[in-house]
């Protein structure tokens, strides 16, 4: 595998074939979590995973495993943990974010681990493809997982996804009529986990927070109809995934992750428009 | 009435829906009350008062099997409590919704209906349009058709309170289990709502227990009174229980009951004395 540069002529290789496969179904997995982690308000369990995904891809390179057995292993591992902690038990800010960044620093323990054992030049690549994303150093089998996994995610999001948001919006009601509040919750962030697991080879881990809470909530502020918000998050994660793409090919210096939260990030400025124009519009209600 | 069963009248003969005999609930490694006999028929109205933490929400939960009692028997009709699914509605204590959250009205009424279905609805086909005229239907019962359209965080306590009886009210329940539905609603409201909740229990035959605070707004509505207080409960015709005596000794400090011209009895407490505050009565052990 060749690292691949973008450029005019990218629209024909096979790389990007590759990105857009994988970016799409890894855009719809993001999109239809990411709507129930706004609505959860979650967020935050978001970015305390793109965390543990650096971590645990370093920890298995370390270890001589596939960096993606580590990523999913990690998140999905860390999903389920603060699961158990609970959504009212939740530790205070201060533990949950000093335990992140001790996190951080052992996933640069492990990176200087793999580094040390190996030549230091891909290791320091290993370490910014995790925290940047590849999404152009897709090969074919590498698209297929994403894709399987990608789908797979969101066949399962889409099953969940009626009890989830009756938990969600009304967990007590939800409860009494035998809605599995508890299980819900805690499939639903092994489900998070997975996604963040999967998004993290598009963008990085650093910014996968923004992919996971840009399209979504710009479809919350955006939609009053819960499942066509759902459908509109997926929907604006796709679109933007492709813009950026789109983007990185046409204009070779600027990386994918980059373009795709800057198109992500522009779509999410723009619902503020939309709400003010909105509000200025006759039938309003005031603006917080 | 829209209602399927049409229960008008044959109040007294209803065999009970509900029936607690010798229940007992602890918490937390204490008894909250213990020996509460009740039963409850088909279109009845019964209140359930009594002091802060003294167990009425507990006493819900026990009904929707969500808190397992300690000793005696409940039945929930004719089967275990919780078992019953959507044959009892259920409205939560203080519950308001974030004033950001842009979800519908109806959309949370929907979810009463259909919320515990896996995958997603089916935006075609009949069964969502049966489904979608049954919800316009109760929220029309409720009153509440003009602000069901607006996002729930944007109505105000009493249309939110409204519209979350009409989500209780959606399946066509049998038993209707709510908890402090006049909380933060101004008088006209209270009294609107009461009678609402009044109306569907002695027209559409469904057995209704509200938890309150003020019995005043719901006095007249009402079949039966339980008082819970001292780990123990009392129970009986409003006539009997809503007394000065009675009352004075469940909630330990003096209260009055009077007569309004009309004849309704009216529920005052005595502003000088302090209420004996938040005190569980609850039995050590
Ligand atoms: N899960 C629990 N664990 C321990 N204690 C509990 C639990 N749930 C309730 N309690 C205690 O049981 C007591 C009764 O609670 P409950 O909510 O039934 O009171 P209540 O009569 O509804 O009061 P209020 O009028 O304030 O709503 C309280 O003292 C509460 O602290
Ligand atoms: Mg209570």
């Amino acid at each position: 595998m060749t690292l691949a540069t973008a450029g005019p002529s990218a629209w024909s290789q096979p790389f990007f074939h590759h990105a857009l496969l994988a970016g799409t179904f890894i855009a719809l997995a993001a999109g239809l979590v990411g709507y129930f982690l706004v609505l959860r308000a979650q967020v935050f369990t978001g970015d305390a995973l793109s965390h543990v995904a650096f971590t645990g891809a370093m920890a298995a390179l370390a270890g001589g495993y596939d960096l993606r057995l580590g990523l999913f292993a990690g998140c999905v591992g860390a999903g389920l943990l603060l699961a158990g902690v609970g959504r009212r038990g939740r530790a205070d800010d201060v533990v949950t974010g000093s335990a992140f960044a001790w996190i951080l620093g052992l996933g640069s323990f492990f990176l200087t681990l793999y580094t040390s054992s190996r030549s230091g030049v891909t290791g320091g690549g290993a370490g910014t493809t995790v925290l940047f994303g590849s999404i152009f150093g897709l090969n074919g089998g590498q698209t297929l997982v994403a894709v399987l996994i990608g789908a797979g995610i969101c066949v399962a999001v889409l099953l969940i996804a009626r009890p989830l948001l009756f938990a969600t919006l009304d967990e007590a009601v939800a409860a009494a009529r035998g809605v599995p509040v508890r299980v819900l919750g805690l499939g639903f962030l092994a489900l998070v986990g997975a996604c963040a697991g999967e998004a993290t080879q598009a963008v990085g881990s650093l910014l996968l927070l923004g992919l996971l809470a840009a399209p979504a909530g710009a479809a919350v502020r955006l939609a009053d109809r819960p499942f066509l918000g759902l459908g509109l998050s997926a929907g604006l994660a796709v679109l933007e995934m492709w813009t950026g793409l789109a983007i990185s090919a046409l204009v070779p210096t600027l990386p994918p992750s980059f373009a795709i939260m800057a198109a992500a990030t522009a779509v999410y400025v723009a619902t503020f428009l939309f709400a003010r124009l909105r509000a200025v519009g006759p039938a309003v209600v005031t603006m917080e | 009435m829209t209602g399927g069963r049409e229960m008008t009248g044959a109040r007294e003969t209803a065999r009970p829906v509900l029936c607690l005999c010798g229940a007992a609930v602890r918490v937390g490694g204490r008894t909250l009350w213990s020996g509460v006999d009740l039963e409850v028929g088909a279109g009845e109205f019964v209140a359930v008062l009594g002091p802060n933490g003294v167990g009425k929400s507990t006493l819900v939960k026990v009904v929707l099997g969500m808190q397992p009692v300690a000793a005696g028997e409940v039945s929930v009709l004719g089967g275990r409590p919780g078992e019953s699914g959507s044959r009892v509605g259920y409205l939560p204590q203080r519950r308001s919704f974030d004033p950001s959250l842009r979800i519908r009205g109806t959309d949370i009424v929907r979810l009463g209906l259909d919320g515990d279905r896996w995958g997603i609805p089916r935006p075609w086909g009949a069964r969502r349009a049966r489904e979608r005229e049954r919800v316009e239907e109760v929220i029309e019962l409720v009153g509440a058709t003009a602000c069901a359209h607006r996002p729930i965080g944007r109505c105000s306590g009493g249309e939110q309170q409204r519209l979350l009886i009409a989500q209780a009210l959606v399946r066509r329940p049998e038993i209707l289990l709510l908890d402090e539905p006049l909380d933060s609603l101004d008088l006209p409201n209270q009294s609107a709502v009461a009678a609402l909740v009044g109306r569907i229990c002695h027209q559409q035959g469904v057995a209704v227990v509200m938890v309150a605070h003020d019995v005043n707004p719901i006095l007249h509505h009402l079949d039966r009174v339980v008082y819970l207080a001292e780990g123990r409960a009392v129970c009986g015709p409003p006539s009997e229980v809503v007394t000065s005596a009675t009352l004075s000794r469940l909630y330990r400090t003096p209260v009055e009951v009077l007569r309004t011209g009309d004849g309704r009895p009216v529920v005052v407490g005595h502003p000088e004395t302090p209420a004996v505050q938040g005190g569980p009565h609850a039995i050590a052990g």
